[in-house]
């Protein structure tokens, strides 16, 4: 006897798609080939729903929800971008360039940043609200890596992939609101930290935060997609 | 009655300056001086920047010579990581150093000051520029613009970026030359030496005509430096710095980019923001110098390919010693265009140019390193300290129009007497005076570390302050 599978059948952008029960919005939008931005969000990681990029309507609320960690249910229907989605995609990703000191011209990531291919994608021209231009600090006591927290968006994809996946959860977030930070250990310098040098966290981070020493210049490409890999093989283990 | 003469910016430079000339009572010029009216303030907030970001982050100071940045600022860290690079990374920046210069140099001579040249310092400023070169003299005009795009396409090629490559990093280069790449640049060659040669000659045929201004443009004794190389001849990029003296003799040779750092001073004057290097041991203002095109013809015996040895020898026919008019920069400039072409095609034929080693690693071992080189316009040295984690706590970077900066006030000075007179000028008097300027080919970003344009405004003020005429170009 064949074990049941719970069907859900919904509607994504007057797409009809059917998808497994506990599957997120995220999940059933892309195997479906329907595009919707993310940013905290990397195929791998437990998700967190922290950026809010991926911001879906729902008909039937009025509340916008996160697809990345929404899941489906029976007759759904899904919009992915509508107007006013677009327009508060464009307002977060102000927000992200506004926060700190994003500078795409001088940043190692330039050119493969996701922060900057997401401004180009959603057509962010200029940012209509003023820079907060914070002075933060650079921690470059690791032998191998550097975290500038002007580049930092708070994705917090660092603090998952040491936990989740190195199993050393080094990283972790301090501080409230616009004041948080990622640190390492209890904000103990990266280099005098519990750090296994695994360099994880620095092929997972979106932007120029966590960079690799040795590859400054324009050769700063990012290889996260090692990790539903990583994850599959763990699992046939 | 005293009166200021004010020409506000001076045009066809690459940057913003003013020139101020005061006239006494009887309408005779008093003084007169270049200003740099704009700052940016690289130096205080590259503080704080990790070491390796440096030549991405200070090359973004000009986007005519970030090349020259590049280059300095890489041997800086260098300097600090205390590595040698690898030979074919050293080779492909030598031959990115020289086509920044290449198309550095097509732009002053073809873009901002063949107008002067081929027009007339008294034609009508409406039509002197390079639209009206190409007009008058299409060949000419065209094979500046080739020229230009010479230059411009290798570091496209080389750097995948024509402004602001990021290709340059600590430690060499970030990837090796393709054989492809290289046969494209081989291809270019002929365009390129037929357009020099087609400048050179017609520079020769319209000097004479500028007698008057050979006499009067920055035409005094001075000191000179630049990078020799040990066999005496030419060199942008590696070794060390000589200093010579206003006969030909040697005041200081070997000069190394730590010895730079030593024996350099950079005094400030209240009317510029462009600070005005010295040789210490002389004073200021004693200690001043000349860089760019004349000084490094002055200086070397030879520029080591066969081409342009040639015209060196015709060069230094001018005067007995070194070449004291600052006209003759213009004439230098072609020459090392010249030079800059074959050196690039002898450095293609290195058989270890195709080679895939380009980048040495190393983290901090020295808290302080300085960097030189010759960019366009004259020597670049950039001198950084760092903390042991490399992250910036200092930074200095001496500019070649900083350098100039003292012989182009004289200058400004020299022509203004000669051409002003009983407090009369004309238009095309004020366009010589600018001229004296440009044959320096200054880059006031750079040596401000600024940006900006503004319509040209010449004020006459007299003795109160008071405006008696206007100008707007």
């Amino acid at each position: 006897m064949s074990v049941a599978v719970d069907v859900k059948t919904l509607v994504i952008d007057g797409q009809n798609v059917s998808a497994r029960a506990g599957q997120t919005i995220l999940e059933v939008a892309r195997e479906n080939k329907i595009d919707i931005p993310t940013l905290c969000h990397l195929d791998g990681l437990g998700d967190v729903g922290a950026c809010r990029l991926c911001l879906v309507e729902i008909k039937g609320t009025n509340k916008l929800l996160p697809a990345c960690v929404a899941t489906v249910e029976e007759g759904m229907e899904v919009e992915t971008a509508t107007d006013r989605l677009k327009k508060h995609r464009k307002t977060i990703l102000e927000l992200l360039f506004a926060e700190r000191n994003h500078i795409c011209s001088v940043c190692v990531a330039n050119g493969h940043c996701e922060l900057q291919a997401l401004g180009q994608q959603q057509g962010l021209t200029h940012v209509r609200l003023p820079y907060r231009n914070p002075e933060l600090t650079v921690d470059a006591s690791h032998e191998r890596f550097t975290l500038d927290h002007n580049r930092c968006i708070l994705c917090t994809r660092c603090v998952r992939v040491c936990a989740e996946i190195e199993g050393a959860h080094v990283w972790d977030v301090m501080g409230r609101g616009i004041n948080s930070s990622v640190i390492t250990d209890l904000n103990d310098p990266w280099g005098s930290s519990s750090c296994t040098r695994c360099g994880k966290c620095v092929q997972v981070c979106p932007t120029g935060a966590l960079f690799d020493k040795s590859k400054v210049g324009s050769d700063h490409p990012k290889y996260p997609d090692f990790l539903p890999w990583l994850n599959l093989m763990r699992e046939a283990q | 009655m005293s009166q200021t003469i004010t020409i506000d910016p001076v045009t066809r430079l690459e940057g913003h300056g003013k020139i101020t000339i005061q006239l006494n009572d009887q309408g005779l010029v008093e003084d007169a001086h270049f200003h740099v009216t704009q700052v940016r303030g690289f130096e205080k907030f590259a503080e704080g920047r990790p070491f390796y970001e440096m030549p991405s982050l200070m090359a973004r100071i000009c986007g005519i010579c970030p090349v020259s940045h590049l280059i300095a600022s890489a041997k800086a860290c260098e300097a600090i990581m205390a590595v040698r690079i690898p030979h074919t990374a050293a080779q492909l920046r030598r031959m990115l150093n020289l086509a920044q210069m290449v198309q550095s140099h097509a732009l002053s001579f073809f873009y901002l000051s063949s107008p002067d040249l081929l027009l007339g310092m008294e034609s009508d400023p409406a039509t002197r520029h390079v639209f009206g070169v190409v007009a008058a003299a299409p060949e000419l005009g065209r094979a500046g613009i080739a020229l230009r795009r010479f230059g411009q396409h290798i570091i496209e090629l080389l750097g995948n970026k024509r402004i602001h490559p990021g290709w340059v990093v600590p430690g060499g280069v970030t990837e090796p030359l393709s054989s492809a790449k290289r046969d494209e640049i081989l291809a270019m060659l002929p365009e390129a030496y037929a357009g020099i040669k087609l400048a050179l000659t017609a520079y020769k045929q319209i000097a004479d005509r500028f007698k008057p201004e050979i006499e009067v443009f920055a035409n005094f004794p001075s000191n000179y430096l630049s990078l020799i190389n040990e066999d005496e001849s030419i060199q942008f990029t590696d070794g060390n710095l000589r200093l010579i003296g206003p006969h030909g003799g040697v005041i200081e040779d070997g000069i190394t980019a730590t010895r730079f750092t030593e024996v350099i001073g950079e005094a400030v004057e209240d009317y510029s923001y462009t600070k005005f290097a010295y040789y210490k041991p002389l004073g200021y203002p004693d200690g001043s110098y000349r860089v760019g095109p004349l000084a490094r013809l002055n200086i070397v015996d030879s520029m080591g390919t066969p081409l342009a040895e040639k015209e060196l020898i015709e060069f230094k026919q001018i005067a007995k010693g070194p070449v004291e008019s600052s006209f003759h920069y213009h004439h230098a400039r072609l020459i090392e265009i010249l030079y800059g072409i074959e050196k690039i095609e002898e450095i293609l034929t290195d058989s270890l140019i195709l080679d895939t080693h380009v980048r040495a690693v190393a983290g901090v071992n020295r808290l302080e390193g300085a960097g030189q080189a010759e960019a366009p316009r004259g020597t670049l040295m950039h001198h950084y300290k760092v903390d042991e984690n490399g992250l910036i706590t200092w930074a200095n970077l001496v500019i070649a129009t900083g350098q100039n900066n003292n012989a182009m006030n004289k200058g400004v000075l020299q022509a203004a007497k000669s051409y002003v007179k009983d407090g009369k000028f004309t238009e095309g008097v004020l366009n010589r005076i600018e001229a004296v300027v440009r044959t320096f080919d200054p880059c006031l970003s750079c040596s401000t570390h600024a940006f900006g344009q503004m319509p040209l405004v010449l004020t006459l003020l007299n003795a109160e302050g008071k405006q008696v005429d206007q100008l707007i170009r």
